[in-house]
């Protein structure tokens, strides 16, 4: 930034010294003004922001003290440096006491002055930049992706903004594709952990040993292939948030490695013997039954009991419709964008197939249709053709009886239509094979229309 | 445009022909030297000891001693002020014509160590491309190289260097 971007006013009821100031701050590129006194001093800072204010301690009328004080009512962020005589020094420390930055003797040492002004720019400009991180870190952590205003949306916004102010272990469960990982960010951003990490770990993803190093971590020729001493997620989330994604999917021996961790927030990498230390806040999700799991002794109870603390449950999207419409246009503005292709609105039959359908996919669903939707339609608007075939066809297709046979009918054409009629995927997915499904499509009398 | 160079009771035992080819290599203008006597009795302050830099520039502006289309530069030994200043190098009319540098904080003597004619000369040679650099409307420069950088401590002075930086050089074309 340039000098000329700041603003230094020099206040002094001495001619000479407003003279040579102003000189001095002039030459080093400064915008510069003066005032003899302190009327004059605050009719300029109505008129135009300074940065920097050189204020005499003594004045006629009302002295630099007071002014110091009115100057800051005017700009709060103006610093204000005293000049002072070395018979004033007293004075001048009263200043500072009252919020003036510092204060410099007459005469002024021009190294000093130099210093004090740099120092007091330096000062700014880490603030601004430190102003505009944050709030680039705000936009960059909003919870925008989370879209609705349901009662039962609401009252997960209530609960997110109530627990993100603790350090409270988190348990949201939810069906798949319901949001739990915009959840577990959203607590994450609302937190005073915000400006460290939070560290994601899909426990569905890796097996037992791989998930034990990414967790803890692994030191040089721990096992084959471990070349160097690696940080795990849980160093890596120090200061932050660690997200366990499907949790109950943790095999029982890693589960009490990380009930210990939980209770010791201590572990050693795998490999390793220096016990390291971590301070993390623990997000988890899961879509499992793990009431259930604990009662068949698959999951670990007192691991349950340490995770299930404060518990977000997120409704499936068939129980949230109203939120429908608004997601909808929420994903068709997005791929819109994204995809640059000037999609604007979605066509009320469109919308009404949409409301209509039960998304048992929840929300990944949804952003699924309306991407594909957005990739085979022509813009300017989504129409109900452009929606994935199987979710035309099934909406609105109810079983005409509770009969297990018409129930199997309506299952095993909403799977056809998912899958494109593949019947080899179909069977897969139905975990029948071909024959059954093709004696089942015979039977029902099922076609690909 | 011309530059000239004044010399008042100012301390003769550097090299007057080098310091006029260097601050013509800067500038790219004819330089001359010429003694000069003037009277500072009512620039002095008896309480700190020093003569007021600003007053002495009036006296320049006020003198017919300097020809039009000349910026003229005062060298003197006097130990400087302005007035809310401990001390300065030299001051400048801003976009102006006159200016003056002041060689007594220059000294290595000044600080306790022994004479070095040749510190002095580059020290008194940087000072003065400097304060002309002012007449010819440049500010201070933020590159440590250039010699428009400002110096408030003698050491300042030893660290920047002699020449213009392109930003300076391109600014002062342009003047």
């Amino acid at each position: 930034m340039n000098n000329k971007n700041y603003g230094i006013l020099v206040v002094d009821d001495e001619k000479i010294v407003r003279e040579s100031l102003f000189k001095w701050f002039l030459e080093d590129g400064y915008r510069v003004d003066t005032a003899e006194n302190a009327a004059e001093a605050l009719r300029k800072l109505q008129s135009a922001t300074f940065d920097i204010a050189f204020v005499d301690i003594k004045m006629p009328g009302m002295d630099g003290l007071e002014l110091q004080r009115h100057l800051k009512e005017v700009d709060k962020s103006l610093t204000v440096v005293i000049i002072t005589a070395f018979a004033s020094v007293d004075s001048a420390v009263r200043a500072l006491k009252d919020g003036a930055y510092d204060y410099v003797t007459k005469p002024i040492d021009p190294d000093e002055l130099t210093h004090i002004v740099n120092n007091i720019i330096n000062q700014k400009k880490l603030l601004t930049e430190n102003i505009q991180l944050r709030e680039k870190i705000d936009e960059l952590t909003q919870f925008d992706e989370i879209v609705g205003d349901s009662l039962q949306i609401k009252k997960v916004f209530e609960l997110i903004s109530t627990v993100a102010k603790t350090d409270t272990t988190v348990l949201i469960r939810g069906e798949s594709g319901t949001g739990k990982e915009l959840v577990a960010r959203a607590i994450h951003a609302h937190s005073s952990r915000k400006f460290f990490p939070i560290i994601p770990v899909n426990c569905g993803a890796l097996n037992d040993n791989l998930l034990e190093s990414e967790l803890f971590g692994h030191e040089k020729g721990a096992f084959t292939g471990a070349q160097y001493r690696r940080k795990g997620k849980f160093e890596m989330a120090d200061g932050g948030s660690i997200f366990f994604d499907e949790i109950g999917c943790v095999s029982e021996r890693l589960q009490v490695d990380l009930l210990r961790v939980l209770e010791t927030r201590q572990f050693t990498r795998v490999g390793g013997e220096q016990v390291i230390s971590v301070d993390v806040r623990v997000i988890c999700a899961t879509n499992k039954d793990l009431e259930l799991a604990v009662k068949e002794g698959k999951f670990r109870e007192d691991l349950y009991y340490r995770l299930n603390v404060f518990t977000i449950f997120l409704p499936p999207l068939r129980e949230r419709k109203s939120d429908i419409p608004k997601l909808a246009n929420h994903f068709m503005k997005k791929f819109s964008q994204v995809m640059n292709k000037p999609v604007t609105q979605i066509d009320p039959e469109a919308m009404d197939v949409l409301v209509r359908y039960d998304w048992p996919g929840n929300i990944r669903e949804l952003a699924n249709a309306i991407e594909r939707a957005m990739v085979v339609g022509k813009p300017p608007q989504i129409s109900k053709e452009d929606l994935p075939f199987q979710m035309k066809n099934t909406n609105g297709i109810k079983p005409s009886s509770d009969s297990i046979e018409e129930i199997e009918k309506i299952h095993i054409l909403k799977i056809l239509h998912q899958y494109n009629w593949n019947i080899s995927k179909s069977a897969e997915v139905l975990d029948i094979d071909r024959a059954t499904l093709y004696n089942k499509i015979n039977k029902y009398n099922l076609k690909n229309r | 445009m011309f530059i000239e160079i004044l010399g008042a009771r100012y301390y003769e035992k550097f090299d007057v022909g080098l310091l006029c080819k260097d601050v013509k290599s800067a500038f790219n203008l004819d330089v001359t030297f010429r003694k000069t006597v003037i009277d500072f009795g009512f620039t002095f302050d008896a309480n700190r000891i020093q003569y007021n830099s600003t007053q002495i520039l009036n006296i320049l502006l006020k003198s017919n001693k300097i020809k039009k289309d000349t910026k003229a530069i005062l060298l003197t030994d006097l130990d400087l002020f302005v007035p809310i200043m401990t001390h300065v190098f030299g001051e400048a009319e801003l976009n102006g014509r006159v200016a003056v540098v002041s060689s007594h904080r220059l000294h290595t003597e000044y600080y306790g160590l022994p004479q070095n004619i040749d510190l002095l000369q580059e020290r008194i040679t940087k000072e003065i491309i400097h304060e002309l650099g002012h007449t010819f409307g440049l500010l201070h420069c933020k590159y440590a190289d250039c010699v428009m950088k400002s110096s408030t401590y003698v050491e300042d002075v030893d660290m920047k260097g002699m020449n213009f930086c392109n930003s300076c050089k391109s600014q002062f074309f342009i003047v």
